[in-house]
Formats: C-alpha cells, sequence, structure tokens
C-alpha cells in the first residue's frame, strides 16, 4: 500500500467541484494529514471539465503524480479525462441513477461504486449536498473516519445555519453507510490521522497574507486567471489595517496607481499575469526612473497572447528580466513553494523600499491554484522585520537640500540611494519624472548628468547585491557528478523526482533558485558538475540561457549611454583602452 | 496648512519652455492662485502631470509632483489621494493626454469620484510634436495629419464626463484669468472629482481655436439668469448646445461623496509598523 493517497473529484464547471474538493482537503488537514491540491480548469463559468485533486499523506506531500486511486466521477468525461491516471485497484464512486452516468463502463480491475447521490442527499433534505454524499463514500473508499468531515462542513455551512451543517453532517453519513452496506470490498486504503495542526492555504493567498505582514496598505489590480485570488484576499482583509484595494479599469490603470500610492508613502502593490505584465511594461520604467519602490506580482500563465489561461507554464522570465525599452534596473523574485510565497513577498517589499526599485515577485498558476499544508509555524510573524529604508522626515531635510534650500530626490550617493521624503514633509517638497532628471528631479538631457543618474541608479543594484545574500536552495547530494538546476514552483516535484532517481542508482546535487536577478553564482557549481540540466516550464529554457550566460567566457565591454553615438575616432580609442587595461571601459 | 502661503510660493525657479503667449502660462496661473486661496501649501500638495506641452508644468510649479507616462496621470492621482487623503491632489494634462490616450482612464476616473482636482488644458492641438489634431479637433480642421480636415467628430469632454456621473463638471478660458482661479478654487473645494476642461490657445499650431475666438464665443453660466448647476437637465442642454460654448460651473452635485469617504480612508497609509500586525497570526489561524 502506498503512503500516500491521490483522490480526486471531477464534473462540469459549475457542479461546485472546487467547494467539494476543498472541504475534502480541510478535512484531510485538520485530521493532522499533509495535503497538497491541484486542479484541471477551463476558462469557463459552466460546463466542461473541471476536477479538484489532492494528495495526501501523513510525511509532508510537494508534487503531483500520475496516479489517481480514488475518483468522485460526477461526468463520463470525468473518467475519460483520467483513465491514463486510473489504475487496477482504482475506485471510481458515481451515480448510476443519473440519466447520463448509466452506461457509465467501469474499466477493468478498477472498482465502480454505483452510489444513489442525489436521491441520498434528498433523503438528507436537498440535491444539492449530492456532492457531500459523495464525500461520505469516499471517506468510506480511504477509511477515513466520517467524524472528520463534521469540522470542515461546520466551518463551510456555518453562516448558512445549524440546519444546513446538521443536514450536510447527515447527507455525508447517507453516503459513507451506503457503501458499507452494499459493498463486500476491502479497500486498499486507510487513511491515518495525526495530531498535527496543519493550514491549508495557497500561492495567492500566501502572497497576500505576506503582503499583509509587511505593511502592505494599497493594492490595486485588475482581475486575472491566475492572480485574482491575491486581490480576492486582500479585499476585506486589507481595510483592517487602514488599507484598500481598488479595482481598477485595467493593468495601466492600476499600475500606476500602485505608483501614486507609493510616491505617497503606502507599501503598494499590484498583481497580474503576463498579459497584464504587458500592459504594465510602459510604467515600469517611469516606476524605476523615479526610483519608486513598487512590488509586481507576476502568477505567471501559458502564454504567448492569451494562450492558455488556466494552464502552467514559466514563460515570462525573459519578460520580466529584460522586459521594457531602455535599461531599467529591477529585483526579480522567484517563490520555489507555496510557503515561501509569502516569505519572499515580504522580502520584496524590503527590497523594494530598501533600493527604491520595483521588484517583480514571480509566482505561477502551479502554485497560485496549489492548497498546501503548512504547521502554522511556517508563517512566523514574529521575525517579520520591515525595512524602509532610506526616509527622511522635516528634521532631516536640511541635511540634503541644495544652496536653495530644495530638497534632492536623486542626489548620487556613494551606495546608490538617496533619501526620500513622504509628501506632506516639510521642506521636501520635490517633483520626479519620467525623464532623465537631474538631482532635483527635473528634466535634463546634459551628457554628464545623465550618465551620472544611470550610474547612480545601478549602483543600488550593486549594492544590494553585495549587501544581501541571494542564496539558492540545495538539495540532495553535494558531491554528485550531476547539477539541476530550476526556478519557481518545480522545487516540490523534483525533490521528490530526486527519490524515484535514487531508487535507479542516480544521485544529483539539486540547486532551486529562488532569486533570479540579483542571483547566486552558479558559475561554480556549474563548472564543478559533470552534467548540468536546468529544469523549468517552458519550451526554449528561459533561466537556461541565464545559467550559459553567466558561465560564458568574459569579454570586455565598451559601453556608452549619455545620449551621444559613437564617435569614430572616440571608439578606436576606447578600444586601443580597452585592449591596453583588459577591464570595462566606460566611454 | 499655513493661511499666509502666498500663490508665487507655488512657482519653482525653472523658467517655462512654454511658447510666449501660449495658454498653459494663465492656466498654471490661475492653478496656483486656487492651491493658494484654499489654503493650500507646497508641503501637502501633489501635482501629477501627463505628457505633453501641459505635461511640463510639474517642473514650473513647486510642490510634490510625478510627471508620469503619457495618458496615465489619473490613476497616480487616485493612488496618491488613497494613500493619504490629506494631500490635496491636483492633476493636470491636455486634450491629448487626457481624452486621447487616456480617455479611459478619464470616464472612470469621473465616475470613481475621488476628492480630488482635474485641470485639462485644451488647446485642440498637438503642439508638442508641432501640429497634428487632437481628439478635441474640429471636423474640418486641416494640419500636418488631417490635410483636409479629421473627417471625425470632435470628443466633447463635458459630455463625456457627465455621462460618466461626473460630480463637477467646469470649463474655463485661460485667458480669463480671474474667472478661471475661481473655477478652479471651487473645483478644489468640491467634494469629489472636480474637473474642469481650460481652453488654454496654442499660439503656435492652432489658428482657428484662437484667444479671440474664445473671448467672443464663450458665455459664462453664471451670467444666464437662473442658471442652476445642480440641475442636471440644465447642465445637459448647455453641455449639448451646439451653437454655444459655456464657461463656469456647468453641472455640481451637491450631494456628492467622494469615494475616499465612501471606502472609509482616512488615514495616512505611509505609517505601518516595524514587524508584521499584532494580529498576524490570526491571518494564519484563518487557514486551519
Amino acid at each position: 500500500m502506498p503512503e500516500d493517497l491521490n483522490w480526486a473529484i471531477g464534473g462540469e464547471a459549475g457542479d461546485g467541484i472546487n467547494s467539494t474538493g476543498k472541504i475534502f482537503a480541510q478535512a484531510l488537514s485538520r485530521a493532522g494529514r499533509h495535503v497538497f491540491t491541484s486542479k484541471d480548469f477551463a476558462s469557463r463559468i459552466r460546463g466542461g471539465y473541471t476536477a479538484y485533486k489532492i494528495r495526501t499523506a501523513v510525511d509532508p506531500v510537494e508534487s503531483v503524480v500520475d496516479r489517481l486511486d480514488v475518483l468522485i466521477a460526477l461526468t463520463q468525461r470525468t473518467v475519460d479525462e483520467n483513465l491514463d491516471e486510473l489504475h487496477e485497484g482504482s475506485v471510481i464512486i458515481y451515480d448510476g441513477e443519473r440519466t447520463t452516468m448509466q452506461d457509465l463502463e467501469i474499466p477493468e480491475g478498477m472498482i465502480g461504486l454505483d452510489v444513489p447521490l442525489k436521491s441520498l442527499a434528498e433523503d438528507a433534505g436537498g440535491a444539492i449536498m449530492r456532492n457531500i454524499v459523495a464525500l461520505g463514500a469516499a471517506c468510506e473508499a480511504a477509511n477515513f473516519p466520517i467524524e472528520n468531515l463534521d469540522e470542515a462542513l461546520e466551518k463551510n455551512f456555518g453562516d448558512k445555519g445549524e440546519s444546513i451543517v446538521e443536514n450536510n453532517k447527515k447527507a455525508a453519513r447517507l453516503g459513507q453507510e451506503y457503501v458499507e452496506e452494499n459493498f463486500d470490498q476491502d479497500f486498499d486504503y486507510d487513511l491515518e490521522t495525526t495530531d498535527s495542526d496543519y493550514v491549508l492555504l495557497n500561492g495567492d493567498e500566501a502572497i497576500g497574507m505576506g503582503a499583509l505582514a509587511a505593511g502592505c496598505r494599497f493594492y490595486s489590480g485588475y482581475p486575472i486567471t491566475p492572480a485574482t485570488n491575491v486581490m480576492e484576499y486582500l479585499t476585506g482583509r486589507i481595510e483592517h489595517y487602514g488599507g484598500a484595494v481598488i479595482q481598477a479599469e485595467d493593468e495601466l490603470s492600476a499600475i500606476n496607481m500602485a505608483l501614486g500610492a507609493a510616491r505617497a508613502g503606502a507599501r503598494a502593490m499590484t498583481a497580474t499575469s503576463g498579459p497584464g505584465i504587458d500592459l504594465m511594461a510602459e510604467t515600469f520604467g517611469l516606476i524605476a526612473t523615479t526610483e519608486t519602490p513598487l512590488v509586481i506580482a507576476d502568477v505567471m500563465r501559458s502564454g504567448p497572447s492569451t494562450g492558455m489561461p488556466t494552464k502552467q507554464e514559466q514563460g515570462d522570465l525573459d519578460m520580466v528580466l529584460y522586459g521594457g525599452h531602455g535599461e531599467i534596473p529591477r529585483f526579480v523574485l522567484a517563490p520555489t513553494t507555496v510557503s515561501e510565497c509569502f516569505h519572499k513577498t515580504i522580502e520584496a517589499f524590503n527590497y523594494a523600499e530598501k533600493y527604491q526599485t520595483p521588484v517583480y515577485l514571480v509566482s505561477d498558476l502551479s502554485l497560485a491554484v496549489t492548497e498546501q499544508t503548512f504547521p502554522p509555524e511556517e508563517f512566523d510573524m514574529d521575525g517579520v522585520e520591515i525595512e524602509r529604508g532610506k526616509v527622511i522626515d522635516a528634521g532631516a531635510v536640511d541635511g540634503w537640500q541644495n544652496d536653495q534650500g530644495q530638497f534632492q530626490p536623486h542626489l548620487p550617493t556613494d551606495d546608490g540611494i538617496s533619501p526620500r521624503t513622504f509628501p506632506g514633509t516639510s521642506g521636501g517638497a520635490h517633483m520626479t519624472t519620467g525623464l532623465e532628471h537631474d538631482e532635483l528631479g527635473r528634466r535634463t538631457e546634459d551628457t554628464e548628468v545623465r550618465t551620472d543618474q544611470v550610474d547612480k541608479r545601478n549602483r543600488k543594484v550593486e549594492t544590494a547585491k553585495r549587501e544581501e545574500e541571494w542564496d539558492y536552495r540545495e538539495f540532495g547530494d553535494p558531491d554528485a557528478d550531476t547539477l539541476v538546476l530550476s526556478w519557481g514552483s518545480n522545487e516540490g516535484a523534483m525533490r521528490e523526482a530526486m527519490e524515484f532517481l535514487e531508487e535507479d542508482g542516480v544521485s544529483v546535487r539539486f540547486l532551486s533558485v529562488p532569486y533570479i536577478f540579483p542571483r547566486p553564482d552558479l558559475s561554480e557549481a556549474v563548472e564543478t558538475a559533470e552534467e548540468v540540466i536546468v529544469v523549468e516550464c517552458n519550451a526554449t529554457g528561459q533561466f537556461a540561457d541565464v545559467v550559459e550566460h553567466d558561465t560564458l567566457t568574459r569579454v570586455e565591454r565598451v559601453n556608452k549611454y549619455n545620449g551621444v553615438r559613437f564617435k569614430a575616432d572616440e571608439l578606436a580609442e576606447e578600444i586601443k583602452q580597452s585592449l591596453a587595461e583588459g577591464t570595462e571601459v566606460t566611454a | 496648512m499655513s493661511s499666509d502661503v502666498r500663490f508665487t510660493d507655488f512657482k519653482s525657479d525653472k523658467q517655462p519652455t512654454w511658447c510666449p503667449g501660449c495658454g498653459d502660462f494663465g492656466t498654471m496661473n490661475g492653478m496656483m492662485k486656487a492651491l493658494a486661496n484654499t489654503g493650500n501649501d507646497p508641503d501637502n500638495t501633489f501635482v501629477v502631470a501627463g505628457i505633453g506641452c501641459s505635461g511640463k508644468i510639474g517642473t514650473y510649479m513647486h510642490s510634490y509632483a510625478l510627471h508620469g507616462v503619457h495618458g496615465r496621470a489619473l490613476p497616480v492621482g487616485i493612488g496618491v489621494k488613497a494613500a493619504n487623503p490629506d494631500l490635496e491632489v491636483m492633476v493636470a494634462g491636455g486634450d491629448g493626454d487626457g481624452y486621447s490616450i487616456g480617455a479611459g482612464h478619464f470616464i472612470h476616473a469621473v465616475r470613481r469620484n475621488m476628492d480630488m482636482t482635474y485641470v485639462v488644458m485644451d488647446n485642440r492641438i498637438y503642439g508638442l510634436t508641432k501640429g497634428q489634431f487632437s481628439p478635441t479637433s474640429r471636423e474640418d480642421f486641416e494640419t500636418s495629419t488631417s490635410p483636409e480636415g479629421t473627417k471625425q467628430s470632435p470628443v466633447n469632454p463635458l459630455a463625456l464626463a457627465l455621462a460618466a456621473g461626473g460630480t463637477f463638471i467646469a470649463q474655463s478660458f485661460s485667458s480669463d484669468s480671474q474667472r478661471h482661479a475661481e473655477i478652479v478654487q471651487e473645483a478644489i473645494e468640491h467634494d469629489g472629482f472636480g474637473f474642469v476642461n481650460v481652453y488654454s490657445p496654442c499660439v503656435t499650431f492652432n489658428d482657428v481655436d484662437t484667444y479671440d475666438y474664445f473671448r467672443d464665443s464663450l458665455v459664462d453660466v453664471q451670467e444666464e439668469e437662473g442658471y442652476d448647476p445642480d440641475d442636471f437637465d440644465e447642465a445637459k442642454d448647455a453641455i449639448l448646445d451646439a451653437e454655444t460654448e459655456h464657461q463656469g460651473v456647468i453641472y455640481q452635485d451637491e450631494d456628492s461623496v467622494p469615494y475616499n469617504e465612501r471606502i472609509g480612508l482616512t488615514e495616512d497609509m505611509s505609517d505601518i509598523p516595524e514587524g508584521a500586525p499584532e494580529d498576524g497570526m490570526d491571518l494564519v489561524r484563518e487557514f486551519y
């Protein structure tokens, strides 16, 4: 008997698949079992095929596998869609009284449990509870004590009144008893319970909770799968701390509102997916050049264009690393697990404010829709430190004014970071602009000032590279010949894959990289390994390109960025100098 | 806020690069007067500007200010006001910035009714790019990109605002400096989104919508007997009047409650603790 159970409920969109699946996931979590969920879904409100899948074990589970043990099938298509995952001994629960299910053929070797879900639900008080009857039947098939469902039913139906809760409990028991009385199979599974306390949440919720922990007070966004859940989580909670969520008319507006709130001193963020990042790219450069702290979450989905909105992909790496015209200093963080979505969000706010720079927080659909169990201590609120960087009040502005008493928001400093004043601060009034500007924030095309300001902004990144830790997460055998690298949500699947590989005698060193820019130095790990494999959910290997880039032979660089083209005589001189010095040269 | 602020306190030491005679000078002076007259000072004022000749205003005024990307000044202003409702937020733009590339934001800012002021310097031409037609240009207006006229209806910004649920809709003329300042002042004092379309003639590229044209044609609703800005139908008639263009406060909903009040925003969001909220673990326990 495997240690994990893979369970699913499937039907049409509109059948209550998600809410039913989540009730079972909560019941398992409350019974002290670990849970890792996934969803098959399409971008439609009703119809089609949708499924909520749960993998559960006593030990932590961090990935999905290609195996389905217990399936509640509300439609024939649910069985068809999952034939590859079903196996000998799999249990299929269905309602043979349903006209569309009368001809269901249970594949050979599998156990069909024909349970009159609708009739039993009506006996309990209403046909609407047929999914709950199915949950009761599934409890019996998985040897999971029915009482474990009660708390989850109370949590989900408590606000509808005591009698509704009682009816649902009764419905579950009718399903359980029906299987107990009518089928005499021995089921393979035995869902042991423990005394552990777990919380169950998904990556979008973890980002939202991280934002609240980090003092985020302003969120503006435009609904888009799979990022909407961040906005829905914050709505109704951020207000408790004096903050606000504004649903904007589009992503262009969303990012500009967040920019405005950030200029006014709020910790502000927006979240979107690839199509929204495209629109926001316009304002991204403005945020960076005005040195405004802002967190932008990209919860990736399949592209390009509208792509496959409900499917997984890590295709936006190039966009977040390089997107936008001109050269834009930025940070790119990519949480590797659901709980890391929480921690990296907090870090993102700190980096944004310390370095007065936009931060991309790159998550993906897999993290967004996966509900996963964690001990509550995983989200240690006492450990949260808020670092606001150089913010000065009215008492300190005179140290940063010029001799005409004007505050200088972009004054070049050694570390590239200049103090900022929040509006309302006496003596701190200043403008800033997306045009290249001088230290006062006013437009300039002066070649020297331009160069100074570009250097200042880039120096912040250099400071961050030096001052902060840009670690990878290391797993496996540190001396293995094979090095596997990945970023984002692949960490869980890769860690479990290593167990399978180990069984086949393949030992690997695995580095999961949550910092894309700045990023840890991977060159030594790459150079000492015999084989290097980069794992990512995209077609072209965008992170692989980054790894190859970092380990390429160094070239000399001749650069010019003061707004004037190369002149032939000057260029000849630069090249000669470059050859002579063998170091980086700046025109 | 101090009471002894003069309008020149809102002036920066930077000399405008607008063409001599540009309407934007008068528009900006009126804005500065209105800000001073309403008891604001540069430290509590946030000016947001877009792109175009109008966008340069943040440089010539002294206050907290952001000069952003083309057409997106209004959302920035909304964010500023949400984060700190104590700030006086003044957004400035032109007819291209506000009614072309930013038209979507304009409609939604109007209906959102945040307590802020929006001044549009409408010269019916693209000046900074040297003379192409704008969304408010007349149908027969000939420019480098419309040699035989635009062959499109001009936008009626006041009608757009009225249809979008505007609560303060006004029009002024940059050269009628006292009236212009008064109207902007009323927009600032309005509880909600105060929108003023200001005719600010372009003396270089528009030889049709000139100072003389506006001086001769504009009728002030204030001088129309019994005109009631709180009367929606009367405002609608004035705004859709094909014969006469009006200035003044054309529509004002006296019962307007700004969005920031409706969603209960009162706090300065910049003020946050040094760690997670004290009840932070409650957020975690919600997920049991």
